[in-house]
């Protein structure tokens, strides 16, 4: 592609943090009406990168260039102002204000006395939402819309800013397969109209489908820039890893199919029902086994494990661990019948990021540890130690704020405050979500050694091909309810896809349905 | 170039070591120099009486400004704590007739169910400390005033003076009992579950909630331990004035309390408490009058100086935080 | 097609949030008019003009602090300095009316429209916390106007026409009344009408999404703590018209009577919502109360303070509790 045809092109920027050098001479460039990946794992670059292109950061070394001029944009509203708009994966809306005031913040219409003009706000909205094919009142405030409408109200709202070039960020990790065949037509309007897209995901199914080149970073390098159609899957893989190709392949392939070795019936819960999600939901875990629980964003996965675990009110239903009742409501009485529980948003709900790495992973067995109401110290350390050596939790000390970790060692301190306690049942959301590759695989490996240790597995995963290649049974949820279960030999990802979506032989069984294995 | 850098490396590290230093001690240097300060300029600053004197009066904010730390690190906050004090110098006088410990008892219940009153509101009905604090601000010195028509009730009973006027081996009761109360706070902080509890309901409830700490009734406890202090405060102040006054007692004392426990470097939103940094601070703050008082300049002063510095500190911690 | 409310959830959550914005924002005027319609026909005095008028005359002062203290908490800040500020706005009134009456009102406004300023700077910029920036504020200007005034009061013996804005009439009105309702709609329509109005929502509902849009979200800051300033300094300018007098000890917990007020009326402490309209209903309703009580008569002024505090509590315990929403 000749140099005119690029409608951004970032040549030789450095950029560097104490004590990192985030990116390391990068150039590559987006032509007009190109949809672009950029792919890289967690840590490769790429937010770094994009921060740069939009105005966040100043680059150390290097230029840019936006439509053949250099140009050096010292905010996001500066990059926007010329023409480059970006959706993040936080759709960065303001949540009590419609969805009028939202598209429109910062650029009201007025009336002839300078008053914001309300009415035509809301006709321009609807006109745009209109124009993308996307169904939503106006006047609403986001946060009473679904995730994925939000995300769609995003794209919107960007390309409703005369951009010609669109950065979307994991742009499809809200979205139901329905509202990403609309982006997708909305991607294909923007390369008709000569907009260059560049789209940042992991979802390499979905690059594959829209996007016609690829640039691969890693550890802050381009490795790789080119044709998307003439790089096979395993050799991009390869190329985010910096592995051989071979060797990925070896490693998807040998990637532990669960044996099933399974012993007593260890939690069982029957009927949980709650306000909206779960309705009437059913699980069965053994000793030994890994159970999946799958299903579209909304389903209640997430809401179901909080009511199994006591963090979410109870309607009706009863929850079992080794045959004993467990009292409903309270996460404290869960945990002391053996019940664990790492959550997904592991900022929000799960560390306490001021605190040490000690006082995270000691957290919830401090009942334990305590005599009198008095913390023994040196039985709290021991514990420490023994846990932080066990899962090779990497921190400057125990006292390290645990806020300062990265996203893998963070998840270790989450599944080490939760193993000192010794559970019977251990419930995980998403439990690779936001970590690198090597720390993925870790964890679950972990998972894996668990489980076989006797430990049984409660697993929320959005990856099919991760919870199939992890779990020994999988729960399929929908609208707070079951719709069927996949084990052994009919337990594929394509199965599980074809179920998820309501597709093929799976009903979806009218009152409720019964997940044991 | 990379030489260079770790030149300057070198030397920044160390002056950025000495200001961290500074910005975590702060307090207990601006209060050490300004002791010595007054120690040198101040006529009769260094005698044992005025010393022993300051540290009396210092008693009040302190005892209030430790139940508010604990408040405080829950991310919460308690405007009702001089209101409180009133309820205390209310009930003493009304039942002294059965001897003076029961007095006091009466007293310090009516101001822990006060503090669970507020404690309740945060924790089970989910209104924002500020408000429902406020709420007893406004109404808390009005009950207290109901319960004695408004009237100033005087005090003659010995054995209540005495918890003023008494000393141990030469110090104050007030100040034992202060310092008592300090110690048995830092424990609480730093040894216990329950401050564990505490600093992690105002680290991140929700997850010291799936953690399985008993959130709520964490909090309804601090707001309990405030209005306790504070009744223990209250208690103090009416001992000394010899008189129950729900008019006068407390007032504006939240003010002063608050400023301590900053200053102590206590953040406000939560999460981390320092105990010795709200002794400190709460001493400092009377030290700070006491300097203008005893050197004759218009004590009004001392309050903007108050304010200034408040402003000074949490601008000092807040570089600390971000570093 | 991408739909509006795609899961069961969504749609409930939506239907939930319009029931519950109504509550919190109609909540207020709902009691006060119960108020109003029990009082009128239970006490004789209540409904006459001259009580009424009592009523809102002693609430328009709060009132004027409350339309400042409804941006700064939308912005998701707050002013405990307002209460202060009147204290050495009447102060300054003091001085300064009787050189000429304009600048009795100018100079006071003007003043602790400028400390506003500093406040706004120290938050915005300095990212220091509200709370404590706006309560060293209340212990230092208070301190400056007593300082300042030498702790007395400073009669104003001076020029009728500066004190006309507390104690003279517009259509029978008094000034403090008209100008009170005055404020408040142009509080109203700056904030529901104008770009800035939006971005002060905007500010409070997600400090960053306004960034990314553009919005200059420190100046947004500035200017409402700004206005709070001047206003509260404006306020006491009327004080001061209203007791001819510079008085440094007025004030006391104003500025919690307006948060109260303010929260009363539906806006949230935590920012990004809430209306001018709700703050005057909440600064009705708060005045009223203390009247019905006044009327009642048999209670002292310690009750009266003991049933606002009670009322409080009750009324905003409600809006909590029904507009909760469920964390866990």
């Amino acid at each position: 592609m000749s140099e005119q045809d690029y409608i951004l092109e970032v040549r030789g920027v450095t950029k560097r943090f104490p004590g990192v050098l985030a990116l390391d001479d990068v150039s590559f460039g987006l032509g007009t009406g190109e949809v672009h990946a950029l792919v890289g794992e967690n840590g490769a670059g790429k937010s770094t990168l994009i921060k740069v292109v939009t105005g966040v950061h100043r680059p150390d070394e290097g230029e840019i260039f936006f439509a053949g001029e250099r140009v050096s944009f010292a905010s996001p509203r500066e990059a926007q102002e010329a023409g480059i708009s970006t959706i993040y994966q936080d759709t960065n809306m303001v949540p009590l204000r419609s969805v009028a005031q939202n598209i429109f913040l910062g650029r009201e219409p007025r009336n002839r006395f300078g008053l914001t003009d309300t009415a035509r706000m809301k006709r321009e909205a609807e006109e745009l939402l209109g124009r993308y094919g996307i169904e939503a009142d106006v006047t609403v405030p986001v946060r009473s819309l679904g995730v994925g409408v939000q995300q769609m109200v995003a794209v919107a709202k960007a390309v409703s800013l005369d951009a010609r070039g669109v950065i979307m960020d994991e742009p499809t990790s809200s979205l139901e397969a329905r509202e990403v065949e609309t982006l997708f037509g909305v991607i294909r309007q923007l390369r008709e109209e000569g907009v260059g897209v560049l789209y940042v995901s992991h979802r390499l199914e979905e690059l594959y489908e829209i996007c016609e080149r690829v640039t691969v970073m890693r550890d802050g390098k381009v490795v790789h820039t080119g044709d998307l159609e003439e790089l096979p899957r395993l050799q991009l893989i390869a190329a985010m890893l910096g592995r051989e190709a071979p060797e990925v392949e070896e490693r998807i392939s040998s990637s532990t199919a669960r044996e099933h070795v399974t012993g007593e019936l260890i939690l069982e819960a029957r009927g949980l029902t709650a306000h909206h999600a779960p309705r009437d939901v059913s699980l069965e875990v053994h000793a030994g086994e890994v159970v999946g629980l799958s299903g579209l964003l909304g389903s209640g996965r997430t809401e179901t494990v909080k009511a199994v675990f006591g963090a979410r009110h109870l309607e009706s239903g009863t929850v079992s661990v080794e045959g004993e009742e467990v009292d409903p409501g309270s996460p404290s009485e869960a945990i002391k019948s053996g019940l664990a529980f790492v959550p997904e948003d592991r900022k929000a709900e799960g560390i306490i990021a001021e605190l040490s790495v000690r006082e995270n992973i000691v957290a919830a067995a401090l009942p334990r540890l305590s005599h009198g109401g008095f913390v023994s110290r040196k039985e709290q350390d021991r514990l420490v130690e023994r846990f932080m050596d066990r899962l090779g939790i990497k921190a400057s000390s125990p006292d390290q704020p645990v806020g300062e970790l990265s996203g893998g060692n963070q998840q270790k301190v989450m599944l080490a405050r939760w193993l000192c306690m010794g559970p019977k049942v251990l419930i995980l959301d998403e439990p690779t979500q936001g970590i690198d590759v090597g720390a993925k695989a870790e964890v679950q490996r972990l998972i894996s050694e668990l489980a076989d240790d006797g430990l049984g597995v409660v697993m929320i995963d959005s990856e099919p091909e991760e919870i199939v290649e992890g779990s020994d049974r999988v729960v399929v949820l929908r609208d707070g309810g079951v719709v069927g279960t996949l084990s052994g030999g009919e337990l594929t990802e394509e199965n599980l896809v074809h179920m998820i979506a309501g597709s093929g032989d799976s009903e979806p069984k009218e009152d409720g349905g019964d997940a044991s294995g | 170039m990379p030489v260079a850098r770790t030149a300057t490396a070198g030397a920044d590290s160390t002056s950025l070591a000495i200001l961290v230093r500074l910005r975590n001690n702060g307090v207990y240097v601006a209060l050490a120099l300004l002791v010595l300060f007054n120690l040198f300029f101040t006529t009769n600053f260094a005698t044992a009486g005025t010393i022993l004197g300051l540290l009396s009066q210092a008693t009040f904010v302190l005892l209030v400004a430790l139940g508010l730390t604990l408040v405080i690190g829950t991310g919460g906050i308690d405007l009702s704590v001089g209101a409180i004090m009133a309820i205390a110098s209310a009930v003493i006088p009304l039942y002294l007739g059965y001897t003076w410990p029961v007095a006091v008892l009466v007293a310090l219940i009516f101001c822990v169910l006060a503090g669970m009153l507020n404690g309740f509101l945060v924790a089970y009905v989910g209104m924002q400390p500020i408000v429902a604090t406020l709420a007893l601000f406004v109404g808390g010195r009005g009950f207290a005033q109901v319960l004695v028509n408004g009237q100033l009730q005087t005090i003659s009973d010995p054995g209540f003076l005495a918890l003023w006027r008494a000393t141990v081996f030469g110090v104050p009761m007030p100040v034992v009992i202060a310092a008592v109360v300090a110690v048995l706070v830092g424990l609480l902080v730093g040894r216990t579950t329950f401050g564990r509890y505490v600093l992690a309901v105002g680290g991140n409830r929700t997850a010291s909630y799936l953690s399985g700490h008993p959130v709520r009734i964490v909090l309804v406890a601090v707001y309990a331990i405030s209005g306790l202090l504070a009744g223990l405060a209250g208690t103090l102040a009416t001992a000394r004035l010899a008189a129950g006054d729900p008019a006068t007692i407390g007032l504006l004392i939240e003010l002063d309390a608050i400023a301590a426990v900053v200053i102590g470097g206590t953040p406000l939103s939560g999460g981390r408490m320092n105990v010795g940094g709200t002794v400190a601070g709460a001493i400092l703050m009377l030290v700070i009058s006491a300097t203008f008082v005893m050197n004759n300049i218009n004590p009004i002063y001392a309050q903007m100086l108050k304010a200034a510095i408040i402003v000074l500190a949490v601008y000092i911690q807040q570089g600390r935080r971000e570093s | 097609m991408a739909t509006a409310t795609g899961t069961t959830v969504e749609r409930d959550t939506l239907r939930r949030e319009r029931i519950f914005g109504a509550i919190q924002r109609r909540g207020a005027l709902a009691v006060l008019i119960a108020i109003v319609v029990v009082a009128g026909l239970t006490l004789g005095l209540f409904l006459t003009p001259r009580n009424i008028e009592d009523i809102l005359l002693h609430a328009s002062f709060i009132g004027l602090i409350s339309v400042g203290m409804t941006f700064v908490i939308i912005t998701g800040g707050i002013d405990l300095s307002v209460g202060s500020l009147v204290a050495l706005g009447g102060v300054l009134a003091g001085f300064s009316a009787v050189a000429a009456w304009p600048l009795g009102l100018l100079v006071p406004t003007l003043a602790c429209g400028v400390y506003g300023f500093v406040n706004g700077l120290l938050i915005a910029k300095a990212k220091l916390p509200a709370f404590i920036v706006t309560l060293a504020g209340l212990l230092g200007i208070r301190g400056l106007a007593l300082v300042l005034s030498g702790t007395v009061t400073i009669p104003i013996l001076g020029p009728p026409a500066f004190v006309w804005f507390g104690r003279g009439e517009i259509f029978g009105l008094d000034v403090p009344i008209v100008i009170m309702f005055l404020a408040f709609a142009i509080g109203a329509v700056v904030l529901n009408r104008t770009r800035y109005g939006e971005a002060v929502f905007a500010v409070g509902g997600s400090e960053e999404a306004a960034r990314l849009a553009g919005v200059q979200v420190d100046r947004v800051k500035i200017v409402a703590y700004t206005t709070s300033g001047a206003l509260a300094g404006f306020a006491g300018a009327l004080v001061a018209a209203w007791l001819s007098a510079g008085q440094p000890t007025v004030g006391q917990a104003w500025e919690l009577y307006a948060i109260a007020s303010v929260v009363l009326g539906g806006t949230l402490l935590t920012g990004g919502a809430g209306t001018m309209l709700g703050s005057l209903v909440g600064v009705l309703l708060f005045y009223t109360i203390q009247n019905v009580i006044n009327q009642v008569g048999t209670l002292t002024s310690y009750t009266q303070q003991l049933v606002t505090g009670i009322f409080l509590i009750v009324v905003v315990a409600a809006q909590t509790y029904l507009t909760r929403q469920r964390t866990y």
